[in-house]
């Protein structure tokens, strides 16, 4: 296939997953601000909305142009605004604008899903998403980004279109998944665990809500909220959809089945068996020794540097 | 001067006129039994489903809506099989005649050497390409993608109003206006003989494969290139890729290397070896035409004259649709293939000659005045629709630059029952079918109906408010 077309799907894919993690976003700092207030001094874990912005990967361009992360400033930025290239907003007019340049490669279902997304996203604006209006706009970025990795998944052909638009959605998934943890991983020291309060336990349920985990923790461990577990769940729980070794699993996956269809490898292969590997064996007390940040900060490195990796063998260089 | 031609307006249901034409009677029984209200609501389907496919097209310079859909009228147009029968054998007629020209003014100008077209209207004509002086071309062919305008103004007399021979647009909505006519009314649809125009891009395909270089020795590759996005016709483009299951290019995608032509791909290079080109020759290639130009592929043509690849249409095609050549048509076809010609030609004055000259500025109350190289109804004149300002300002524009006009009579299009904000009503119509000539030439029954949706209008172009219809050919008993 073109390597345009190629890059396209990949960037397609990632901006409709995107837009899932930034509703998710919103939708914990929301919850979370409406807690009791955290006791004073403790000011990192206060601000849910300032994390919100953090997580996003969107300080630089909101504090150009924002002094306070009010709620209301963050949820325009982040789901509106159209300076903003990550906003919501921007990411479905990009995926829509990359799907019609490549049309041909997409089946009538996703085309339809992007399509459709775009036509009804003039529907939302900042006065509609007040109160319980901001729910009902999530839930609805939710399910077109869910209507379009299911369209994507049972309707493409397994072949090489299918390979790259999953390498989009896991590269971008187990980047948001670590960002999430990174900007929590302070509350998730072994030493915290002694605290238990219910602050504490707000804060640990809000990360697994915001990577959709929060009832399969409970199926899994069938165990109270523990701070170290939240850590292996989200990190090497193989089980877990948008655990990093299972993004990292399906990113290797990707990789193998265009290698084979090409009959040809790459050192992108090399990297993601690497790193596989090196999540699969890995423990969490051994992560922990390490340090969560800085395991966590080079996994998006790493992850980062994969990503260029394939696009130099196969896309746009 | 055929004078009948401009008066009594024909009516293809002979609504108005006493009784209703055969083939359009189960639809207007229809039409009698189905309330306005279900029209409207199904009219709204007709326009989600364009919406949400996408279906748009852009219309220059308006700004507003970049991306909007062409109204879509539901009643359907209906021809009879006997009135195609003539229509198809005139346009198969006509395409091999263009055809014909085309390969002799690049060739050995013989149709000039026997003084029947004026050698300056051609030679120093702005779409004659020099470039492809004594090229040679795959089976001799130019034009294989042609749209031939026609209308209508009575039960048999059909015209020709314009050849489109470079990169005629519009069949993808002969396709989806079938495709929504099907699916909104099957009962109507039931009731007729309709014959089907769906296989039209497996033609296309096979048209575009038997034109392959001679030097390609396996099944040929062909691509589609776009200008992208931002073209009027994009959806056009996406959906014939598509249909044919060939690959959507843009000029990066593509480089030339050793006078190959090859698309970038996720294996590393492959070769082209045909390409539908829905760009216009000064942007294919910087290095030989428009330098500017970022949507072309620099070395193309040097590909293309050495034989490696072909282009369709040709370069240099538009020698063949120029509306100053227009006029010399029927005389192609008695010059190239000894016939007579199966269609006719509207009367057409060129600005050029005195005598014509004289006629039309006397008479422009009564004509249609075009540029030679005008497209898309821009800048004509409707002389019974003008005002005398409006006239005197065009009649200047045309004593300055005699040879860029040519007039006609204006001509009284036939009208088609048509669904509009006060029910069913007549509207005019014209008629654009898709030639498609390779190793063979194919035309599929049917074609773009554009309708003027305003009243008494007789602009039927998108650009000016027109809509379009599903055209319906029937099969014979």
């Amino acid at each position: 296939m073109l390597s345009r077309t190629a890059d396209n799907l990949y960037w397609v894919a990632r901006n409709m997953e995107r837009i899932e993690n930034l509703a998710r976003i919103i939708r914990v700092a929301d919850r979370l601000s409406l807690m009791p207030v955290v006791p004073a001094g403790d000011d990192s874990l206060g601000d849910e909305w300032q994390s919100a912005i953090i997580v996003s990967g969107s300080s630089e361009g909101f504090y150009a142009k924002y002094e306070e992360a009010t709620p209301e400033a963050v949820i325009s930025y982040i789901a509106f605004d159209p300076e903003n290239p990550s906003s919501i907003r921007s990411c479905i007019e990009t995926a829509r604008r990359n799907a019609r340049a490549i049309r041909t490669a997409l089946t009538t279902e996703m085309w339809d899903c992007l399509n459709t997304t775009w036509l009804e996203l003039p529907k939302w604006n900042e006065s509609r998403v007040r109160g319980s209006g901001l729910h009902r706009f999530l839930d609805w970025v939710k399910d077109r980004a869910l209507l379009f990795f299911g369209s994507t998944q049972a309707t493409m052909l397994r072949r090489d279109s299918l390979y790259f638009a999953q390498l989009g959605t896991f590269i971008e998934r187990g980047d948001n998944t670590a960002r999430i943890l990174d900007v929590k991983y302070h509350i998730l020291l072994p030493e915290h665990a002694p605290v238990g309060s219910a602050v504490d336990y707000y804060q640990w349920s809000s990360i697994l809500r915001a990577v959709s985990g929060f009832r399969s923790y409970y199926v899994l461990y069938k165990d109270g909220i523990k701070p170290w577990r939240v850590a292996e769940f989200l990190t090497i729980e193989e089980q877990m959809p948008r655990s990093l070794v299972n993004c990292m699993s399906r990113i290797n996956e990707n990789l193998l089945l265009l290698g084979d269809q090409y009959g040809q490898r790459h050192e992108c292969h090399r990297t993601a068996g690497r790193l596989q590997s090196r999540l699969r064996f890995s423990r969490i007390d051994d992560i922990f020794r390490q340090g969560l940040h800085e395991f966590l900060t080079e996994y998006i490195e790493q992850n980062n540097q994969l990503g260029q990796e394939i696009s130099k063998s196969y896309l746009l260089g | 001067m055929a004078s009948d031609i401009l008066t009594a307006i024909f009516d293809e249901m002979g609504s108005g006129q006493g009784s209703i034409r055969p083939a359009y009677r189960k639809l207007s029984e229809w039409l009698a039994e189905t309330p306005p209200n279900m029209l409207a609501l199904r009219r709204d389907e007709a326009e989600t489903f364009f919406r949400r496919t996408g279906i748009t097209f852009a219309v220059y310079g308006e700004g507003g809506d970049p991306e909007r859909i062409i109204p879509f009228d539901i009643i359907p147009r209906i021809i009879e099989a006997q009135e195609w029968k003539r229509i198809s054998a005139g346009l198969v007629q006509r395409v091999r005649a263009l055809n014909a020209f085309i390969a002799d003014v690049y060739g050995k100008q013989e149709i000039l050497k026997a003084g029947l077209i004026p050698e300056n209207q051609v030679l120093m004509n702005a779409t004659y390409r020099h470039e492809m002086q004594g090229v040679s071309v795959p089976r001799d062919i130019y034009t294989h993608i042609a749209g031939i305008d026609m209308v209508r103004v009575g039960p048999d007399e059909f015209y020709v109003l314009e050849d489109n021979c470079r990169t005629p647009s519009g069949v993808s909505y002969m396709l989806e206006n079938r495709e929504i006519t099907m699916r909104l009314f099957p009962d109507l649809f039931s009731r007729y003989n309709v014959a089907p125009v769906d296989h039209y891009c497996d033609d296309l395909l096979y048209t575009l494969s038997s034109v392959a270089p001679r030097n390609c020795e396996s099944e040929p590759t062909v691509a589609l290139l776009t200008p992208g996005i931002y073209n009027s016709a994009y959806y056009e483009h996406s959906f014939l890729a598509d249909q044919m299951g060939i690959e959507l290019v843009e000029g990066p995608d593509l480089y030339v290397k050793d006078d190959i032509v090859y698309m970038r791909t996720t294996e590393g290079p492959r070769r082209v070896d045909v390409l539908y080109r829905r760009l216009d020759d000064e942007f294919i290639d910087p290095l030989v035409f428009n330098p500017e130009s970022v949507l072309g592929v620099p070395g193309l043509m040097s590909a293309y004259r050495a034989g490696n690849i072909n282009l369709a249409n040709a370069v240099g095609s538009g020698i063949a649709d120029d509306k100053a050549t227009y006029v010399y048509v029927p005389e192609m076809i008695q010059f190239y293939l000894g016939e007579k010609p199966i269609l006719r030609n509207v009367p057409t004055f060129q600005c050029n000659r005195p005598d014509e000259y004289k006629y039309v500025m006397e008479n422009l109350h009564e004509l249609v005045v075009k540029e030679v190289h005008g497209s898309g109804g821009y800048g004509m004149l409707i002389g019974p629709k003008s005002t005398r300002a409006e006239r005197d300002e065009y009649a200047l524009r045309v004593k300055a630059q005699p040879d860029q006009f040519i007039a006609q009579p204006t001509l009284a299009l036939s009208t088609c029952p048509t669904f509009v904000d006060d029910g069913v009503a007549p509207r005019h119509v014209d008629l654009r079918p898709f030639v498609l000539a390779g190793s063979e030439i194919r035309v599929v029954p049917g074609g773009l109906t554009r309708v003027a949706l305003r009243e008494g209008s007789l602009v039927v172009n998108s650009s000016q408010g027109g809509g379009t219809k599903d055209t319906w050919v029937l099969n014979e008993k």
